[in-house]
């Protein structure tokens, strides 16, 4: 079941073939200046590929998780270059990248963020009316289309703080596809999760990016989620080891 | 609908017991507002008003002056040689009337500004009825000019101004004076001039400006009862009392007269300059006072759209992950102030208008000196306009500070945890 059609590119940026590559970051370094200096990622360089799992593991304090939000684009403060679909994103404004990250970018953290406010099929559909590509009632159509691929098609309706974790989670999953993103990112997507929701909630990425191709990076913990992946880079005091 | 004004509308839905909260911290702000701004200008109307009944939008009149300049000194002594010098100068006989009043009055006429012109010659009396004699003054006048000018019809206690035309030695007498007198309607009193003449005349109605210095010394007559009285001509007048179309025009309107027929032309502003100062103390009160409501309850708002971002800050993150732009963020919580804003600003100008009609309708206490019912209100459409757009950009203001708060927070910290 696992594809191991990917292959490691580690720590060799340019091998990869321009096609296929879909991130690719260059020489990434990053302080923290509070409360002292401290240089948090030193020099990562790597590439991933379309429809590749990649899980980033490593001990608390090493850097994954500031790795992971600079992809995201949220956080811009670094040096070095990022590339999404080999779009330089390093240099863009907020805006620019607030937009890029609506289409191209998907989110999955260890708590779901939902609205509270708002029932499961509108926290899936707002940031398809934010894209605002297709009419409201396409958009519904594949609100419920994603739900239903996280079988919370019959929760649709009910209001968000009213889930449980691991449903609520999967709604989360579901937000995080509906622009069908090139790139699903998840921040300990499982950390919060009992073992059959963490199968769950694995099958179901993993599932994307064998019959989607969509690339999943995701910060992990989990040995288990980490080993079933198709690559793992591992992290060390700010280094890809 | 903007998914943007979707969540905005969510939210304020969400928390429906603040969202009314702070609106009626806007909805009360703008009713006192309202109430306030209506009963201090139906005050100073009602003021303006018996002052200006009582005063005309422009009197003519000619002054006292003693001028010594010219004297019969020049002629018996030589100024460059001996200083000549005449102790207590007694002034002469002068003529305080207007010289040629039908010529400046058929001018005045002449002139589409004024509304209405009134000749009048005053002088001072004693009233005396039996042994009580009052000082007084009376007004020798044409009934219907006048009335047109003071509205003395509508401030006639008992009798009715067209006497004075048909009773051929009828007086009006102020309230205040016909109570001193213990005179009514239909009564003899005699008066008499400084002069020594007298003249004995019938009251036929009592009149009550509200204005104390009035009602307790003036009375009206026909013009040529106080010439024949002062032993005159009929071309004897003293003022000519005028009322203009549109009473801010005074001021220019006086300066031209005083150019144009060389006599002291006054404007009511001037003759009223203590009232003035009063009606301008109270404006700048009614207005520092409101701006106060109104940035209380400015303060109300950015209060809770503080502490509802504050509240939000996961949200914000959330859909600052899933792109939404510093601008998105801003939107939706701008919607969101602007929206309690204009409710509340709405539903407090209902409510000014509730509680200035109730005001309105309440009995004014029963008072000898002052000739008014009920409490004066005004019902001014711009008092609402004003009311309405300083409401909704106190909120503006109050939400906006808040707005680009959320807008700037960084996700990042938040989603990290």
């Amino acid at each position: 079941m696992i594809n191991k059609q990917a292959t490691t590119t580690l720590n060799t940026p340019l091998q990869a073939a321009a096609g296929d590559v879909i991130l690719q970051v260059k020489n990434l370094n990053k302080h923290f200046t509070e409360p002292e200096d401290f240089h948090v990622l030193k020099q990562i360089n790597f590439t991933v590929r379309q429809g590749e799992f990649l899980s980033i593991v490593g001990k608390s304090g090493c850097g994954k998780s500031t790795l992971l939000y600079l992809l995201s684009t949220m956080d811009t403060d670094y040096t070095g270059e990022i590339f999404i679909q080999g779009k330089k994103l390093t240099g863009q404004s907020q805006e620019q990248l607030a937009k890029f990250r609506n289409q191209h970018i998907g989110f999955v953290f260890q708590f779901h963020f939902l609205l509270p406010e708002f029932s499961s099929l509108k926290n899936v559909m707002i940031p398809a009316e934010k894209l605002g590509i297709y009419s409201k009632s396409e958009i519904q159509d594949r609100a419920y289309e994603k739900l239903k691929l996280l079988d919370m098609h019959d929760h649709a309706l009910k209001q968000s703080s009213k889930l449980s974790g691991g449903q609520a989670q999967r709604v989360a999953i579901a937000r995080a596809l509906i622009n069908d993103p090139a790139i699903i990112m998840g921040d300990e997507p499982t950390g919060n999760l009992d073992s059959v929701n963490t199968k769950t909630v694995f099958d179901i990425l993993k599932g994307l990016s064998v019959n989607k191709k969509q690339t999943i990076i995701s910060v992990t913990h989990d040995p288990e989620f980490a080993a079933a992946s198709d690559r793992i880079i591992e992290m060390k005091d700010g280094e890809i080891v | 609908m903007n998914v943007n004004f979707e969540i905005a509308k969510t939210h304020l839905l969400a928390k429906k017991r603040q969202t009314l909260i702070a609106m009626l911290g806007v909805t009360f702000g703008i009713g006192m507002y309202i109430l306030m701004i209506s009963f201090m200008t139906g005050f100073n109307e009602y003021l303006e008003d018996s002052m200006l009944s009582s005063t005309p939008d422009v009197r003519i009149y000619n002054d006292i002056k003693t001028d010594y300049n010219n004297t019969l000194l020049k002629y018996i002594s030589d100024s460059t040689k001996t200083l000549a010098v005449v102790h207590h100068p007694k002034p002469k006989d002068i003529q305080p009337n207007l010289k040629n009043p039908n010529a400046i009055i058929a001018d005045l006429k002449s002139d589409s500004r004024t509304l209405a012109i009134s000749p009048q010659l005053t002088t001072q009396v004693f009233y005396s009825n039996g042994p009580v004699q009052i000082n007084g003054s009376l007004q020798g006048v044409n009934i219907l000019e006048e009335t047109k000018l003071t509205k003395l019809n509508e401030k006639m206690k008992t009798g009715a101004v067209e006497s004075l035309l048909t009773v051929d030695n009828g007086i009006l007498m102020g309230h205040g004076l016909a109570k001193k007198l213990n005179v009514k309607v239909g009564d003899l009193i005699s008066l008499t001039t400084p002069k020594g003449t007298s003249l004995r005349l019938r009251v036929v109605g009592t009149f009550q400006f509200g204005v104390g210095t009035l009602d307790n010394v003036r009375s009206y007559v026909s013009l040529n009862k106080v010439q024949q009285l002062m032993g005159k001509d009929n071309q004897y007048i003293t003022d000519i009392n005028i009322k203009l179309k549109d009473n801010t025009l005074s001021k220019t309107a006086a300066a031209e007269y005083a150019a144009k027929y060389h006599y002291i032309s006054e404007d009511w502003e001037k003759t009223n300059a203590s009232a003035m100062v009063g009606i301008n103390i109270r404006n700048t009160m009614t207005v520092v006072v409101s701006f106060t409501l109104l940035m209380v309850a400015g303060f109300g708002i950015y209060n809770i759209m503080n502490m509802t971002i504050q509240n939000k800050l996961k949200d914000i993150a959330i859909l600052k992950a899933q792109g939404f732009s510093a601008s998105d963020v801003r939107q939706i919580f701008l919607t969101q102030s602007i929206t309690i804003g204009v409710l509340g600003a709405i539903l407090g100008m209902i409510l000014g208008f509730a509680m200035s009609y109730g005001v309105y309708s309440l009995p004014f206490p029963e008072n000898e000196f002052i000739s008014i019912t009920r409490f004066p209100i005004t019902f001014h459409i711009k008092h609402y306009v004003f009311a309405v757009v300083f409401g909704v950009v106190t909120t503006l203001f109050a939400g906006l500070f808040p707005s680009i708060k959320a807008g700037k927070i960084d996700p990042v910290a938040i989603l990290r945890g």
